[in-house]
């Protein structure tokens, strides 16, 4: 029972890491062809991302293994009935990775052209899906003894769409202050004013989700049995309020890292209402897949507890580092130098 | 064609589309990462060069490898679900080991290494090739080590009507496993090697840059007669795995129908899968068949008329990919064997005729190897775990034919396209050649930041 509760938490902690450093890549890709003004600042956006997309996306395909392994059954059910929507956002990520790769391999308009689309699309929509899939976990899958009786369309309900919009805002702002804080000069002023901007935005639908989410989800209910946790909430409230704050103080870095707290709150605020379901149902809680009935063995759990304890720290050591050998602005400079390959 | 036909057939599709890039990226990143211990050591500025030009073409592809794998990982659980339900306890977990230690790893150094040039020292700089090197090979090991686990399962017991793990160490140290690592992963290395004496040999008879190209090839030559013969040997003793805990699929790959004693090695075989016999076989090897399956020349070798025809593996498919892979193990052994030579004793380019056949033969390893992994797959049908699980019941509930079908054409479509972009990209870069100029390279310094 305990190592349920641990992967329970090491499953938030993996998606809420994974937002937080793929939402940056997500929103420079999202703003990689409207932000900028000219093909030497495309190259400069590519360039902020290019040492950490990879390993950012890796954190995705580790809480994919991490559920499959500490809770195949829901795993198993998310993945299928979830199949056409898995598939939009498998395709978008593989275009965003080939796009970000290719694009800067040869010096001809069509061929950047190209891969500037997919940069935006496969940024916007994973950013999109995501969002919409977790509202969706939010208010359950329509799921009984029969199965699942829901399908593309009707993910897109109110309460997936505004989810999924809560999602792109956030990531859009996030992005903007990492631009602002990874690059030099116009672009970062620009991209500063661009964060100030999406930030009501965002805002906006941040109060409608904490609305709706009374209505359409049961996400509430813990927090009213212990509302010593509504101190995570607050603490999304307070980093989104902080964005503004520190942005307002000329701190782009500050507005950035609180940006990074927002969006783990998010997580977790969300997460933390689902406990102990992972997916409920929403028309019988008698089929809601739970970290108690969705789980591996004990032993199972037990052995991959111990390599999450050993390796996640190792990970996110040389990770850390790898952020510092990578710390500074990327300027024109930077790029000129690096054009010898 | 069913949910569980397309199913297959969309699996086969995009492993078999991930397994073009892994391979190279598996033998390629050593080779990469030894010319560059070369710089280091010798400082010779050629090595740095050669670092740069096949880390290029590594990179290219590299690209490819990562994105399509990602494809994999979901589609247990979009196309399979049946199948994750009941292995997850077992299967999952080194999935997410194999994430947690070896794709972080390889993710976050290829970053170091590519963009790291000026920003560490020499030695961390080569240092990161190599840790990517061993975390792609480190990742190999946990897939092949799941994938031993589907073939030959270890170290489980079924209850709560599903399979659970009650032996970790068991599945770490499966000896099907690790031989299928060991193949495999070497099996990785020759097409790494065939790739670089390839394109190696178009620089050679274009003369152009020619002592770049001699030194690239002698290294991918002696590279390529270890791993082929690494091949070979662990595959013999994988074969012998095979026939000890898979005797259909061993029975199917040297479509054998009768249990017999004493079993000879036809050299030609045609068989009539609707007869079960072979129409034609021949010139034989009295007694060699039990001395590679058990290594004893009395040994009895189960033939496929000992199983109901519903648990056999298609016989044809299985049979004649095996033959031609190790044909083409046999061809690609001398093919190294000259290369050797040649490149040893400086006279490449007297044989223009050899080196036109090198690069026509890049595609040959590739070929192997994926004939290799239908004699896996097809040749553990009707299993998806072997004796534990059949394919038919692995299969998703909730997904229809419309579904599947339109994700199959969504993968061809996108994936024939990466196809183009890939070969494309590669043959452009590899035609160039490396910069002629060393000054213009940038050279691993660390700068103040």
């Amino acid at each position: 029972m305990e190592f349920q509760v641990t992967w329970f938490v090491l499953w938030a902690v993996l998606w809420a890491v994974y937002f937080m450093l793929d939402g940056f890549v997500l929103g420079t890709g999202m703003l990689h062809h409207f932000l900028t003004r000219n093909d030497q600042e495309k190259k400069i956006l590519i360039r902020t991302v290019g040492p950490v997309w990879d390993g950012n996306e890796v954190w995705l395909v580790t809480a994919g293994g991490a559920t499959f392994a500490a809770f195949p059954t829901t795993y198993a059910l998310m993945f299928s009935y979830l199949y056409s929507a898995l598939l939009l956002l498998l395709f978008s990520l593989i275009i965003r990775g080939v796009s970000l790769e290719f694009r800067g391999k040869i010096e001809n308009d069509g061929w950047k052209k190209t891969w500037d689309i997919g940069i935006f699309i496969g940024s916007a929509l994973p950013a999109l899906l995501l969002g919409v899939a977790f509202g969706n976990i939010f208010s359950g899958f329509p799921m009984d003894a029969a199965g699942y009786h829901g399908s593309l369309l009707s993910l897109l309900n109110p309460y997936g769409l505004l989810t999924g919009a809560l999602f792109v805002l956030m990531f859009l702002t996030h992005g903007s202050l990492y631009i602002s804080v990874k690059t030099e000069g116009e672009l970062s002023d620009r991209s500063t004013t661009l964060a100030g901007k999406m930030w009501f935005a965002e805002l906006a639908v941040a109060v409608l989700f904490l609305v709706a989410t009374a209505f359409f989800t049961k996400l509430y209910d813990n927090y009213l049995s212990a509302p010593l946790l509504l101190i995570v909430p607050l603490l999304a409230v307070a980093a989104l309020l902080g964005i503004k704050l520190f942005l307002a103080k000329g701190s782009p870095l500050m507005a950035f890292s609180s940006s990074c707290v927002t969006i783990v709150m998010v997580v977790f605020t969300g997460v933390i209402g689902l406990f102990p379901n992972l997916i409920p149902s929403s028309t019988d809680t008698a089929y809601s897949l739970t970290i108690f009935n969705s789980s591996s063995s004990t032993y199972t759990l037990k052995i991959m507890t111990i390599v999450a304890l050993v390796f996640v720290p190792i990970v996110i050591a040389y990770k850390i580092w790898v952020y510092r050998i990578f710390r500074s602005r990327v300027t024109d400079d930077v790029l000129k130098k690096e054009a010898a390959y | 064609m069913d949910v569980v036909d397309l199913s297959r057939l969309q699996f086969a599709l995009t492993s078999m589309f991930h397994w073009i890039f892994v391979p190279l990226t598996l033998g390629l990143s050593l080779v990469t990462a030894y010319m560059e211990t070369l710089y280091v050591t010798s400082g010779d500025e050629m090595y740095l060069r050669m670092t740069k030009f096949w880390g290029k073409l590594f990179l290219i592809n590299f690209a490819l490898g990562i994105v399509t794998g990602i494809t994999l990982e979901f589609q247990f659980g979009m196309n399979w679900a049946e199948y994750s339900k009941y292995v997850g306890d077992i299967f999952g977990a080194p999935l997410a080991v194999e994430a947690t230690l070896a794709f972080f790893l390889e993710s976050v150094f290829i970053g170091v290494w590519i963009f790291g040039w000026n920003k560490i020292s020499k030695k961390t700089h080569a240092a990161s090739i190599w840790l990517v090197a061993f975390a792609t090979n480190l990742s190999a090991l946990w897939i092949l080590l799941a994938n031993g686990w589907m073939q030959h399962p270890v170290g489980y017991v079924l209850r709560n009507n599903r399979a659970e793990m009650v032996d970790f160490g068991a599945m770490l140290t499966n000896p099907y496993g690790w031989l299928k690592f060991g193949h495999t992963l070497t099996s990785g290395y020759m097409v790494a090697a065939f790739f670089v004496m390839g394109v190696s040999a178009y620089h050679l008879l274009k003369k152009s840059q020619t002592e770049f190209f001699r030194r690239s090839f002698r290294i991918a030559a002696v590279f390529g007669l270890l791993s082929t013969i690494a091949v070979a040997g662990i595959g013999d003793f994988h074969t012998a795995e095979v026939a000890k805990t898979q005797p259909t699929k061993f029975a199917a790959m040297e479509s054998l129908w009768e249990t017999q004693k004493n079993v000879g090695f036809n050299l030609f075989i045609i068989p009539d899968t609707e007869k079960e016999c072979n129409l034609i076989e021949g010139p034989c090897v009295p007694n060699m068949l039990s001395y590679l399956a058990f290594h004893t020349a009395d040994a009895e070798i189960k033939g496929l008329k000992a199983f109901p025809r519903e648990e056999r593996p298609p016989v044809l498919p299985t049979f004649l990919s095996f033959r031609i892979m190790v044909g083409l193990g046999f061809v690609m052994l001398l093919m190294t064997i000259v290369a050797v030579v040649y490149s040893k004793r400086g006279t490449l380019e007297l044989h223009p005729l050899f080196l036109k056949i090198m690069l026509f033969s890049i595609p040959l390893p590739y070929v192997a190897g994926q004939l290799g992994w239908i004699v896996a797959e097809v040749g553990r049908q009707p299993w998806i775990v072997y004796g534990v699980l059949k394919t038919t019941h692995a299969v998703s509930q909730s997904i229809s034919t419309l579904q599947v079908y339109a994700s199959l054409i969504g993968f061809t479509l996108l994936y024939g396209g990466l196809g183009v972009v890939d070969i494309y990209l590669l043959s452009k870069f590899a035609k160039k050649g490396p910069d002629n100029d060393t000054s213009s390279l940038l050279k691993p310094v660390k700068e103040e930041i």
